[in-house]
């Protein structure tokens, strides 16, 4: 069983979003990092600070041992930090990924936008859990 | 450490103890270079004779390979190499050819690829087929510079390069490093191309398809002509990925299918050595309209001569002098001992002892995703043993403790948990039972005592590898 919070909206492409204010807080879910298995690498560029990105568009991409996959914004918005502290030791996705794993803040465009994601419920159901 | 590097058996002067004394007077060779090209930080490895012969014995008796068993890795068509090829390959006209010498004293060798590259044609309904791309993603780059080029000529804009879900990690890299953009396409509830999802992405932006078939599920796009019509209709052209050309040998031309210009891999369909990164060879076949932009030189004949052909619209080379050329021999070997009749045989070889096992593996309970009929290899989906935790790449490990080499596991990316087997014509049926009953006996560890399996494997020359740690701590260098 992956673990799944209820208090996070999640995607199709299994990332979450955790709202503080006008922040979100982005990473890949419990479930993804246990598909991926060890996570070797975040390719993200530091270019995309400060940048607007829109809901959906790629933003980078993990390659763990298994496999590679692409990173997709759950929401539209300012990109206002990158974890670094991923980025040098990507393997605390795997360790805690609703926690030091997570992956970028966010500036929210539109709250409107959330209704859009899939809550815990939603989620589980669509991870088949 | 289960055997030590050479470098760490080195002690300088030994490699001496084989020679006796010299009888000229000795001059040190660094005295005959500058002293500013002379490397300081340099050991050479000097060891004796039979360390040298025990090293590699110790290594190769570690090593699991084909001469010791089953190795059906999917889509990499690891048959066994037949030793003429060796014997062949190492003709003294073959090996001390150097690749300066001029057309004329060469005339053996350009023989024998001109005549390599019309069994290719022959093979594979192509108009003509370069054998210079030294491996199959090389291969597949080439046919894309080719269509890009061909393109650039018509003056037509076209960036898209279209890709099923089911296809090799090589060709979106090769699209990507020839400056297309992939796109993917679906793959419908039978494991092949969805049409619907292709004429959606058709335009007149798209510069071809990417087609690998029979797939990487292992199964035949029986759609290709219609596809290949679609393509055409806007003018886009048709590409195939010739790795699963094990399939349809002698049974299938791709040529009279619809497909305008493909790549085959010699080192897999026809049996030369391959794993580990080399060398291969990736030839490229193409349709007329398409011949002059395969790389220079073309090897032609006029009359009973052999020449060198440079076409001025070429993409140019793609490997240095003409490719693997002793790759071209064992294959050419291979092509002459089988006779086309012989190479009939041997896809149908293949596709036998593949549904066999298939049918086998289906008996234990084991299943694949799609239920279409498969060729020469299938692939399984392990996504049920999930429930108790244990993963596709645990049995991988555990197979390997029953002296098997394990199946590709994680591809095709459609397949979850998915486990893919090709056990080429080679496997005489008692290695294929033999295979089974190991499938068999991990299915009911696992349901007795899974630990096993999660640890595994138990038995090799090394327990499993941390690979996570190699791709995040990247060492090559030793010492």
């Amino acid at each position: 069983m992956s673990l799944v919070l209820d208090n996070l909206y999640y995607t199709k492409t299994h990332e979450w979003i955790k709202v503080e204010g006008d922040i979100g807080i982005i990473g890949i879910t419990d479930f993804a990092q246990k598909e991926l298995q060890d996570i070797v690498y975040f390719g993200i560029d530091e270019g995309i600070i400060g940048k607007n990105l829109t809901a959906g568009e790629k933003f980078g991409y993990v390659e763990a041992v298994k496999t590679a996959a692409d990173l997709y914004l759950p929401i539209s918005g300012e990109v206002i930090e990158i974890n670094k502290e991923l980025i040098n030791n990507p393997v605390i996705a795997n360790q805690d990924p609703y926690g030091k794993g997570w992956i970028l803040k966010i500036k929210i465009k539109d709250k409107e936008e959330l209704k859009n994601l899939l809550n815990s419920e939603d989620y589980k159901k669509h991870i088949g859990e | 450490m289960l055997e030590k590097l050479i470098k760490e058996y080195s002690k300088k002067g030994k490699f001496n103890d084989y020679f006796g004394d010299l009888d000229i007077p000795e001059k040190k060779i660094e005295s005959n270079i500058p002293e500013n090209l002379l490397r300081k930080d340099f050991e050479f490895i000097e060891v004796s004779e039979i360390e040298v012969i025990r090293h590699f014995i110790r290594l190769s008796a570690l090593n699991y390979h084909l001469d010791k068993g089953i190795y059906p890795l999917g889509s990499c068509t690891m048959k066994h190499n037949p030793k003429v090829n060796e014997e062949v390959s190492s003709y003294e006209g073959f090996l001390y050819l150097h690749p300066l010498q001029k057309e004329e004293d060469i005339q053996g060798a350009l023989k024998l690829m001109y005549e390599l590259s019309q069994f290719l044609k022959e093979i594979s309904g192509m108009d003509y087929v370069s054998l210079q791309p030294p491996a199959g993603a090389s291969g597949e780059l080439t046919a894309m510079l080719v269509i890009k080029k061909y393109f650039i000529d018509k003056k037509e804009d076209r960036k898209i390069v279209l890709i099923p879900d089911s296809a090799h990690g090589t060709n979106p890299a090769s699209v990507a490093m020839a400056g297309f953009i992939a796109q993917t396409i679906k793959s419908n509830s039978e494991g092949m191309i969805d049409l619907e999802d292709l004429k959606k992405n058709l335009n007149e932006k798209v510069a071809c398809l990417m087609i690998t078939n029979p797939n990487t599920l292992g199964i035949f796009e029986r759609n290709i002509k219609g596809i290949a019509e679609e393509l055409h209709k806007y003018g886009a052209l048709l590409y195939l990925d010739g790795a699963n050309l094990n399939a349809y040998c002698g049974i299938h031309k791709p040529g009279d299918a619809g497909v305008d210009i493909m790549h085959f891999n010699l080192h897999k369909t026809f049996s030369t050595p391959h794993g580990g990164g080399g060398p291969g060879a990736g030839p490229v076949g193409a349709k007329n309209f398409l011949v002059p932009y395969l790389p220079n030189p073309k090897i032609e004949k006029n009359g009973e001569r052999y020449y060198f052909k440079y076409d001025k619209e070429s993409i140019g080379k793609t490997a240095s002098f003409y490719g693997n050329f002793n790759v071209f021999v064992k294959a050419y070997t291979y092509i002459r001992m089988h006779g086309i009749k012989g190479l009939k045989k041997m896809s149908q070889i293949a596709v036998l002892n593949a549904s066999y096992l298939r049918k086998r593996l289906e008996e234990l309970g084991f299943y694949c995703e799609y239920k279409t009929p498969t060729l020469h290899e299938f692939v399984l989906t392990l996504k049920d043993f999930k429930k108790v935790d244990v993963k596709a790449l645990d049995i991988a490990k555990r197979l390997l403790d029953y002296h098997c080499h394990a199946p590709t596991v994680y591809f095709p990316l459609i397949v979850p948990e998915a486990f893919m087997i090709e056990p080429t014509e080679t496997e005489p049926k008692e290695e294929l039972e033999r295979f089974v009953s190991a499938m068999k006996r991990i299915k009911e560890e696992i349901k007795e005592n899974p630990e096993i399996v999660k640890n595994a494997p138990h038995n090799t020359p090394v327990r499993r590898l941390d690979e996570g740690k190699a791709g995040r701590e990247l060492v090559v260098k030793w010492g």
